[in-house]
């Protein structure tokens, strides 16, 4: 069985008068420690999903599963210790006048786990930041320590499934190789799953076993990574992608 | 003669702890051609391209031995007769629409200003202007762009519209800054291909700069790659794949590649000489 399921999701706003339809009938399927990629262009509802999962945007039909059990309305505590996101902009997302260690230890005392030091300093150890950087504040840090911070924030209640909303897009190319072999590394120690979402078709190829393409709210087609390679993209708008993405190489 | 000479071109930065230097001694000359400036965030490439128009904001400074822009002395002109060739002769696209055009302003009032200002145009002949220069970068409806405000319009309209702008003057040297980069893929290269049309119809000098390889590498002519405020390599863009210096080759390979192997990707390692 899955552990992460999407069935048939639509998420709807409402704007002035009209109705926006960033997600429409999509649906897919996570196994347990698979990495699972949603790929798209700007507007396409890919980070809307994961909004959604997260009980962050408002949800009009279908249903998400977790280990086959469908998520309550509210996202309690357990929800949180099972799932965690990180966030595309390393600058926005980190509190800019908390300490690393007030940043890290605050999930801990939500959920009034102890032993905060030496689960910081092990938080730390994991994303390969020294422990020095522990009483520093987010503009001390480059973009690719403060994604690091990010992901050890995500990792510090030992959550199952992460959620990765663009995490390397808005960092150079030597620090995103850095980040994308980090999250290689933490997968495969903690047995995490993966949902990425990335607008770069390589990089969801280098992450993602499987992966969907999204064009408007909607699912254009699944492919493995193996089907991408061998040129079976059926659609015309996922070869367009590879196209768009292909040149990149020399 | 070139269009455009740099020598040993520096800016620099006061502060509490002593001048920090963002450039450090670049050189280059550009002809009617399109050149590339490549590097990572910090590598001074922005820099670079605000010193050459002169927009490097206090407390920055910038000195060259040599910067000209057609012949004229950019470092000793007044403010007055620089003021006549940017937007005029030498133009600057930047990156980010939805930060660079008039958020209450239309399009069709930011299009027309300098015509109607700096030209002295009369409005019906300003707006005839403005619509000719968004068709000529296929935007298909002109009239309804030029009534819309800029968060009416997408990121691949906007930075069309600024391109637009830049080039109703009809500049001889146009510096883009990453002027795609907060586009989508497929976006992208429609703009790539207005610019290439444009640069190869008009004949303009441009300079790219960008943080992309393998971006430019098709589109530019030469390339300078950047690191901490110098020039790293200077190649013939179609060579990119036969660069030498360690830190081009670095930023090549750090890049995945779709059905690339799975392994983890090679970082890279700043050599301390480098940075010199």
């Amino acid at each position: 069985m899955a552990f992460l399921e999407i069935d048939a999701l639509s998420v709807t706003y409402r704007a002035e008068r009209r109705l926006v339809h960033a997600v429409r009938d999509v649906s897919f399927a996570v196994e347990r420690g698979a990495a699972y990629g949603l790929v798209g262009e700007s507007g396409s509802g890919k980070s809307t999903i994961l909004r959604a999962i997260c009980g962050l945007a408002p949800t009009s039909a279908g249903a998400i599963r977790i280990d086959g059990k469908p998520l309550p309305p509210r996202r309690g505590r357990g929800f949180t210790r099972t799932v965690q996101m990180v966030f595309q902009d390393p600058y926005g997302s980190l509190h800019p006048r908390r300490s690393v260690d007030a940043t890290l230890a605050e999930a801990l005392a939500i959920h009034g786990l102890g032993d905060t030091d030496a689960r910081v300093l092990a938080a730390l150890r994991d994303v390969g930041l020294d422990p020095a950087f522990r009483f520093r504040y987010p503009h001390q840090l480059s973009g690719g320590q403060r994604q690091r911070v990010s992901i050890a924030r995500a990792l510090m209640l030992r959550p199952a499934i992460l959620l990765l909303d663009e995490p390397t897009s808005a960092l150079d190319a030597s620090v995103q190789a850095e980040v994308l072999n980090l999250l290689q590394r933490l997968r495969a120690e903690h047995g995490l799953t993966y949902l990425m979402v990335s607008h770069n078709l390589a990089v969801i190829d280098h992450m993602c076993d499987r992966f969907l393409v999204m064009r408007d709210g909607a699912a254009v087609e699944e492919l493995a990574r193996a089907d991408l390679a061998a040129g079976a993209a059926r659609d015309p708008y996922t070869r367009a992608l590879f196209e768009a993405n292909a040149h990149e190489t020399v | 003669m070139s269009l455009l000479e740099v020598e040993d071109l520096r800016v620099g930065f006061r502060t509490e702890t002593g001048i920090v230097e963002a450039v450090r001694g670049l050189s280059f000359r550009l002809g009617r051609e399109r050149l590339a400036i490549v590097g990572e965030s910090g590598s001074g490439k922005s820099m670079t391209g605000r010193a050459i128009l002169r927009l490097v904001p206090r407390p920055g400074f910038v000195t060259a031995r040599r910067l000209a822009f057609d012949g004229i002395d950019l470092s000793t002109l007044s403010e007055r007769r620089m003021r006549a060739l940017r937007g005029r002769r030498m133009a600057m696209v930047m990156q980010d629409p939805k930060y660079s055009l008039n958020p209450v302003m239309r399009i069709g009032a930011q299009l027309t200003e300098g015509l109607r200002l700096r030209d002295r145009l009369g409005r019906a002949e300003a707006r005839r202007r403005a619509i000719a220069m968004l068709e000529a970068v296929q935007i298909r409806d002109p009239e309804r762009v030029l009534h819309a405000y800029p968060h009416e319009l997408s990121g691949g309209m906007g930075q069309r519209v600024m391109i637009a702008m830049m080039l109703i003057p009809d500049p001889d040297l146009l510096i883009a800054d990453e002027p795609t980069s907060a586009l989508d893929a497929t976006v992208q290269a429609e703009v790539l291909g207005i610019l290439d049309r444009l640069v190869r119809e008009r004949g303009l000098g441009l300079v790219f700069i960008s943080h992309d390889l393998q971006l430019v590498s098709r589109f530019c002519d030469r390339v300078l790659v950047m690191y901490r405020g110098r020039v790293m390599e200077e190649l013939a863009a179609a060579d990119l794949h036969a660069a030498r210096h360690p830190y081009t080759r670095g930023l090549l390979n750090c890049l995945p590649r779709i059905g690339g192997p799975r392994g983890a990707l090679p970082t890279l390692d700043r050599d301390a000489a480098w940075a010199g």
